[in-house]
């Protein structure tokens, strides 16, 4: 490290009441590089970043000790500055992106406005020269049609755009540090690409320091040079990136990278001869009709789901991947009838779902159970835990009430917990026993078949690694059937015989899981492939640029009109993919230019 | 957002269409006019005539048919009392409740909303517990209570202020508080709530670390969100319980608004000017609701522009 240390941290404890959340924790961050703070949730990392801005009194937490240099001459303690110097440094000298861009954003103030906030306050710029400037501040972070989103208000723009907003607003006044805590996270991976290569480009743009939060050893590889890990609140070890991942010398980074989920570590080989199908989907369509119209001719639906068909086999995993809005929770929730899809046919265990009776469904619903990602709210806080989990059962009668706890011990058992968690209360629990919770319940009425949507997209790597561990060794124990949704390629890969890529309501790729993953042939299927991070530091910085998403039908039409559907056509033995404008042969071949998005009107 | 004020409009409608039934139908179940009139001397021919003429022997579906009709004409009825046009008794009422509902309503909104916010930024200290202390007792005195106190204590002892009527501005300083009292109350807890939800949102530490002062993120961007849900509530509850004070504050302080005409006439079981009264009252609240309800929608730019 050549350059001079821009913040110095040394010995930085933290506390929150007697919960000591960091403890001497000290590191250096060099003017113009990046440090990676890596660490699961309760590490600490989130905690570090906002004793820096110092926030964290604001969250209840104290400094117990320690000091956090600015450089300067002479150097500022920012842990010991008061709170009106401390105003002049944040948004100005060092400035800060959330993970959540859905709601960092005031949601009733114009976004300009939001940005010429802080050039006000810092650059004392009057009105018209700060509106000019936020103008300016969104063109840099390459928000298209910036002079008008300076009028619009956060919820008319996508999670990518509400992040880059965030960038602009932070980057407005030319910090010296930017603090990025999980600013890529609750993005799509394609988003996540865009978003990290803007943050590399203006950071060499700008010249400024970058701490840059995460739990994703891939995003740590392409981003930063130097790396910290914390673990409750101590580090374990730090040191340039490519070093830390050749050689990692604590236990718990080399825990981390092996938990990871690694793109092409191969997927488990599908059951062989073919298995009988568990749930058969054909030409599966929902929309859902936007706002109401006097005229019914001029009534507008969203086509969330355009002719979804899928198999999925006793035994087997399909994996369903996707952007968020592509509709694969939607799939999910007609597959099921928790909502009525508008076409096409669901049969389980060979019975068709569409048009069943409600009482004959009941019955069915005890085949096909599903989990969901947020493991906080799906299960009701006020029952205990053998309640919860036989409960199903419960409702199926399939166990007579005096042998509920019995059975509940038996599932805990199954899921990997012990007998005593049966009498205790789900906010007594981790985010990965609720999720072995949920499991328990889902299995308590012996399903053929469990939709599992994006169930460890909450979860730290290490956890989430444990809870496909368990669903895979549930599968082999009893040949249950997995859907798993997920818009995590490298987790999908893991669990998957199968996959099938999702797009704007559309299966436009499907196959076993190792030939789609290794000879892509729809061009969605390689952006979102390429937009994975790798956890090799090796390829930092020299990753091609991502290839543009191919175009799609109009979603939001008048009624009596329907998206075109892509015929799927069979590439190689059960690869098939969608045939069609956007698609084209070969492996490999140039990202071709975004057409202009067609509408095409149903012959009605 | 045009789309959204016609369907404002048209549930309006249906509204006011249900409180004139039931406005109807109530007084009719109350009890018979003629019983109190009687009492003033009338002879039973005199009598006959009456109840002809108010077509009170008629069947109570036939009045109320004559009575929308007469609602869709402008015809409201003569009082039985004074024998007046009930439209010209109301309409005299309207300017002093209005009065008194407005000046009360801008002492509540002046304490209340600062009062809220210090108490949702100060919740764990001793000045958040004192103001909701302050806001339990002005919920829990009733205010008939409250205007006897101040009555006693600034009227009779100090007699500094005058209790009758609304010759004059002193006149209005009894009458604001008391009506005041429960509303400065309720809006005060539920402006800190308001508050307390839109502390803990994430925008706000956006907004702090931007380097903004504790004022401006309260002012500029808290209280723009939390002003929101306010908006909501003064429309449905304080109106609400705006109307319903009046009817005890006027009574009391002998105000010549419309809650204390109600009052005489629903002893006097004078129906039409009851009627036309409850009617009026009802009009105003349904109509000032819907006007809420719109800058409610404008207010928020997520509602503006979805019915647009």
């Amino acid at each position: 490290m050549t350059a001079a240390p821009l913040l110095t941290v040394e010995g930085l404890t933290l506390d929150f009441g007697r919960h000591r959340a960091v403890d001497g924790l000290s590191f250096t961050i060099a003017r113009g590089e990046t440090l990676a703070l890596v660490g699961e949730s309760g590490s600490g990392k989130s905690a570090t970043a906002l004793a820096i801005m110092r926030l964290i009194e604001r969250d209840g937490g104290t400094i117990a000790g320690g000091r956090i240099l600015l450089a300067g001459d002479p150097p500022t303690d920012l842990a010991a500055l008061p709170d009106p110097a401390m105003r002049r440094i944040r948004g100005n000298r060092i400035s800060m992106i959330f993970q959540e861009p859905m709601t960092a954003l005031n949601p009733v103030m114009p976004l300009g406005r939001q940005v010429e906030e802080v050039l006000r306050l810092h650059d004392g710029l009057d009105a018209a020269a700060a509106r000019a400037a936020a103008r300016a501040a969104f063109e840099r972070v390459r928000i298209p049609e910036a002079a008008r989103r300076l009028d619009q208000f956060p919820h008319e723009l996508s999670g990518g755009l509400r992040q880059r907003v965030m960038i602009a607003m932070a980057l407005a006044c030319r910090p010296e540090l930017l603090i990025a805590d999980e600013p890529t996270t609750a993005l799509d991976v394609t988003t996540q690409a865009e978003i990290l290569a803007l943050i590399r480009q203006l950071q060499a743009e700008l010249g400024m320091s970058v701490l840059f939060i995460t739990h994703d050893m891939g995003v740590v590889a392409e981003i930063a040079r130097h790396m910290v890990v914390l673990r409750h609140g101590r580090k374990e070890e730090d040191g340039p990136v490519a070093e830390v991942f050749a050689r990692p010398r604590a236990a718990y980074t080399r825990m981390l990278m092996a938990a990871a989920p690694r793109l092409g570590a191969g997927a488990p080989a599908a059951p062989q001869p073919l298995p009988p199908p568990v749930l058969e989907a054909e030409g599966l369509a929902v929309r859902f009709p936007l706002g109401r119209s006097l005229i019914p001719s001029q009534a507008r639906f969203h086509h969330a789901v355009n002719g979804v068909s899928l198999t999925v086999r006793r035994g087997e995993t399909l994996g369903l991947v996707g952007e968020s809005g592509c509709g694969k929770s939607t799939v999910a929730r007609a597959l099921l009838r928790l909502i009525e899809p508008d076409e096409g046919s669901v049969r389980l265990l060979g019975t068709e779902l569409v048009g069943l009776g409600s009482g004959a469904l009941r019955a069915l619903r005890r085949q096909a159970q599903i989990v969901f990602q947020d493991p906080f709210a799906s299960l009701n806080p006020r029952l205990p835990v053998a309640d919860l989990v036989t409960e199903p059962a419960a409702i199926h009668g399939t166990v007579p009430p005096a042998e509920r706890r019995a059975l509940a011990v038996e599932l805990l058992g199954r899921v990997g917990l012990e007998p005593a968690a049966a009498d205790r209360y789900p906010h007594q629990f981790s985010g990965g026993q609720r999720q072995r919770i949920c499991i328990a319940r889902a299995l308590s009425v012996r399903p053929a078949l469990i939709v599992a949507d994006e169930p460890v997209s909450a979860l730290d790597v290490s956890v989430a690694r444990q809870i496909t561990d368990l669903m895979a060794r549930l599968q082999a124990e009893d040949g249950l059937a997995f859907l798993f949704i997920s818009h995590d390629i490298a987790v999908v890969e893991r669990v998957s015989h199968r996959i099938a890529v999702m797009y704007a309501g559309q299966i436009v790729e499907t196959g076993p899981t190792g030939a789609v993953l290794r000879n892509p042939l729809h061009p969605y299927t390689r952006r979102l492939l390429a937009a994975v991070p790798v956890p090799d530091p090796a390829g930092h910085g020299r990753r091609p640029a991502l290839p543009p998403a191919p175009p799609h039908p109009h979603l939001l039409l008048r009624r009596g009109e329907a998206p075109d559907r892509w015929p799927l056509v069979e590439a190689a033995p059960g690869h098939f993919v969608a045939q069609g404008q956007p698609a084209e042969g070969g492996a490999g071949a140039a990202a071709q230019a975004p057409a202009p998005r067609q509408r095409t009107p149903a012959t009605a | 957002m045009l789309r959204y004020a016609l369907r404002t409009l048209a549930r309006m409608a249906v509204t006011f269409l249900v409180i004139v039934t039931l406005v109807f139908f109530a007084t009719r179940i109350s009890g018979n006019p003629l019983d109190f009139i009687l009492a003033d001397g009338l002879t039973s021919e005199d009598r006959a005539i009456l109840i002809r003429y108010y077509e009170l022997d008629r069947s109570w579906w036939h009045q109320y048919l004559a009575f929308l009709r007469g609602f869709w004409d402008g015809q409201f009825g003569l009082s039985f009392i004074e024998r007046r046009p009930v439209g010209t008794i109301v309409l005299e009422r309207l300017w002093p409740t209005a009065q008194l509902l407005l000046s009360a309503m801008a002492l509540t909104l002046a304490l209340a909303l600062p009062l809220g916010i210090l108490a949702a930024m100060h919740r764990d200290r001793w000045i958040g517990s004192a103001v909701m202390t302050l806001a339990f007792l002005g919920y829990a005195v009733p205010n008939f209570v409250l205007a006897v106190f101040l009555i006693l204590i600034f009227a009779y002892w100090l007699n500094w202020l005058p209790v009758v009527g609304n010759a004059t501005a002193w006149h209005f300083i009894l009458p604001t508080l008391t009506l005041a009292s429960g509303l400065v109350a309720a809006l005060t807890r539920f402006t800190r709530n308001a508050m307390l939800d839109v502390l803990g949102q994430d925008f706000m530490r956006t907004a702090r670390a931007k380097g903004l002062s504790e004022r401006a993120v309260i002012l500029r961007h808290g209280l723009r969100n939390a002003g929101i849900t306010i908006l909501s509530v003064v429309g449905l509850q304080v109106a609400g319980l705006a109307a319903a004070g009046s009817v005890v504050v006027e009574s009391i302080f002998a105000w010549p608004g419309i809650g204390e005409l109600l009052v005489r006439s629903a002893i006097r079981r004078d129906y039409p000017v009851l009627q036309f009264g409850v009617l009026t009252v009802a009009f105003a609240v349904i109509v000032i609701n819907a006007l809420i309800d719109l800058a409610y929608a404008w207010a928020d730019p997520r509602l503006r522009q979805r019915g647009a």
